[in-house]
């Protein structure tokens, strides 16, 4: 039966991308109980995650909707601010999985809000226009959260864009956001299971949502805008639903990634942040949500395992991405990798495969 | 009442007036042919039927609505599908895929239950793939179904297209230049196609095309457009023998 089969070979897929997810956790789980794991790449674990769940959410933006977008981490910023006041403003005062709770909520709820804010006006344009208004809103948000000053003492909550002493606080207020120095002192919230499980909820969303009606209107829109809308997608619904959500994902990796350090500052979630992210989807493959998750695993870890080789540790990092690029991508090694597979399926196996089609 | 009127239909592109004064009546379940030299403004009219292009004046009323300027989506909605002059699929979509987006507004489920995979999301989806694969058994496409379309040959991506517009459950179909770049054969074979569509769905059929074979073969009714201007209507064989008509092909004065 050929519904059976495609159904089947959907799940198959993406059962196969959660028993990577679910593998490598193992595999960590592993080493750090053997005494293995070291020290450098334990702290990388965390930022692992929260780099996979940008990448995972940045793939629907670029690859499932088609649209150019240069400011993830601007998403990441509102998202990671949002959700550390909240953590540091309950902390101790409810139980803490409430407040991480509350700060994860927050931070993809505000995020999601400046996504559709950004969204509204831009997404009715396209291309190239998107690129750039999203690369202005990651600078903006940047340069508004390094100059932003927010604290509360008895009287409530004082702000200014100014200084530390223009907010007027009392002697014993609380600082919550102080300028470029940005939000410190934060409580460790953050740990490698609570990454996982957030990939994981990343996955199964964004998953399902490519697997579905919406998902498949949001790629009809990529394909053929012209013919998505006259077979009666509302174009700008699901270019909007698509890039909420993205947005979403991409504060709840900014909380999960800023919940890992004791401070957070604005200048993290610069220009550099939102290619490197931009990286991972090309790399991993665009439209490909299992290259994605690989993709940004190996290249956050890649910098510091490199890191004996001292001055010459970028340099090989950009020859491993020219290299990967043209592994995956020229034509002629395309062609070169598929008769290798041919050749190995015709040595160990008698019985016709399939053929894989990406 | 006819099922489409379109009064007095114009459009200028500044100082261009593309289409005037373009009167038409469409029946239920008849097959019409919209004919004309190149740049008559004949894919101009059904950008105007569909809501790509907003009519400067004039209007266009299907089935007792008024759908003059609507987007095309909700022109989708209410009954109008169309193909393309220049195919228009989804390329790196399945052939089920593009008839499944096509099903759309026919059969629906919201976002979160295709994300929470709630019950009816396999109920809604097996509907949908029964109901595309179906489409696709009439075009004899339902083998191709897992190939991307892109990986279609031309003439079977010409019908995956109409299939694709019969998804949506028109009223009325819109082909444009549906035998473009086919043999004597294939246009053969889709002369019959076209017309057992109209037989088994039960809907008008509006065709631009080059072709006379094709459009004097299957066409009950002709209108043909010269500078944006309808110069006659009429049966195939009122049209051959028209003055106008030859005229505005061969060149006249």
């Amino acid at each position: 039966m050929f519904r059976l089969k495609n159904l089947r070979k959907s799940t198959k897929s993406n059962l196969i991308t959660f028993g990577i997810v679910i593998g490598f956790y193992l595999v960590i789980q592993l080493l750090s109980a053997l005494g293995m794991l070291s020290s450098s790449l334990s702290g990388q674990l965390v930022p692992i995650c929260a780099y996979v769940i940008l990448a995972i959410s940045l793939n629907l933006t670029v690859g499932i909707l088609g649209e150019l977008s240069l400011g993830h981490a601007g998403f990441m910023s509102v998202g990671a601010f949002s959700g550390t006041i909240v953590w540091t403003t309950l902390y101790g005062q409810v139980p803490n999985w409430l407040g991480l709770l509350l700060a994860f909520v927050v931070g993809g709820a505000v995020a999601g809000l400046f996504g559709f804010i950004v969204g509204v006006p831009v997404l009715r344009l396209s291309g190239d226009y998107l690129a750039i208004v999203t690369l202005a809103f990651g600078e903006i948000v940047k340069n508004v959260m390094n100059a932003c000053y927010l604290g509360y003492d008895s009287k409530g909550i004082h702000f200014s864009f100014k200084d530390a002493a223009s907010m007027g606080m009392e002697a014993d207020g609380t600082t919550i956001i102080n300028g470029a120095i940005g939000i410190t002192g934060i409580k460790k919230g953050s740990t490698f299971i609570l990454g996982i499980i957030l990939v994981i909820l990343t996955l199964v969303v964004i998953l399902n949502l490519i697997n579905s009606r919406a998902g498949r209107a949001i790629k009809s829109i990529r394909d053929n805008e012209i013919a998505a809308r006259s077979v009666g997608i509302n174009i700008t619904k699901y270019k909007l639903m698509a890039f909420i959500t993205s947005a979403v994902f991409a504060g709840i990796a900014g909380v999960l990634y800023s919940l890992n350090y004791s401070s957070l500052v604005a200048k993290k979630f610069d220009y550099n942040t939102s290619i490197l992210i931009l990286v991972f989807v090309v790399l991993g493959g665009i439209g490909n949500i299992r290259g994605s998750v690989i993709a940004a695993a190996l290249l956050t870890v890649l910098p510091e395992m490199l890191r004996s080789l001292n001055d010459y540790r970028m340099l090989i990092y950009a020859i491993v991405l020219i290299l990967v690029m043209i592994f995956s991508q020229s034509p002629q090694v395309v062609a070169w990798r598929k008769r290798m597979v041919e050749m190995f399926r015709g040595r160990f196996s008698k019985r016709p495969q399939a053929k894989e089609v990406q | 009442m006819a099922l489409l009127e379109v009064s007095n239909l114009g459009i200028a592109f500044g100082g261009l007036q593309a289409v005037a004064q373009l009167d038409l009546k469409i029946e239920k379940g008849h097959l019409y042919g919209l004919i004309g030299p190149n740049g008559a403004g004949k894919t101009t009219v059904f950008n105007m039927l569909t809501g790509v292009y907003t009519p400067t004046e004039g209007n266009i009323v299907l089935d007792g609505k008024d759908i003059t300027g609507k987007s095309p989506d909700l022109i989708s909605k209410a009954g109008v599908a169309r193909t393309f002059q220049n195919i228009r699929l989804f390329n790196d979509m399945t052939v089920l895929d593009n008839v499944k987006v096509a099903l759309h507004n026919q059969i629906r489920y919201n976002m979160w239950t295709g994300i929470l995979r709630l019950p009816s999301y396999r109920e809604k989806e097996h509907q949908m793939n029964r109901e595309a694969l179906r489409l696709l058994k009439i075009f004899d496409l339902d083998k191709e179904a897992s190939l991307k379309a892109s990986q279609l040959p031309y003439g079977k991506q010409r019908k995956l297209e109409i299939a694709r517009a019969l998804a949506t459950n028109p009223k009325l179909l819109l082909l444009d230049e549906p035998a473009a770049g086919m043999n004597p054969n294939e246009t053969e074979e889709l002369m019959n196609t076209v017309r057992s569509v109209r037989d088994q769905f039960g809907i008008a059929i509006l065709l631009i095309e080059h072709d006379m074979n094709f459009v004097m073969g299957i066409c009950e009714e002709i209108t043909v457009l010269d500078y944006g201007r309808v110069i006659a209507h009429g049966d195939g064989k009122a049209i051959r023998n028209n003055p106008k008509v030859i005229a505005a092909y061969l060149g006249g004065d």
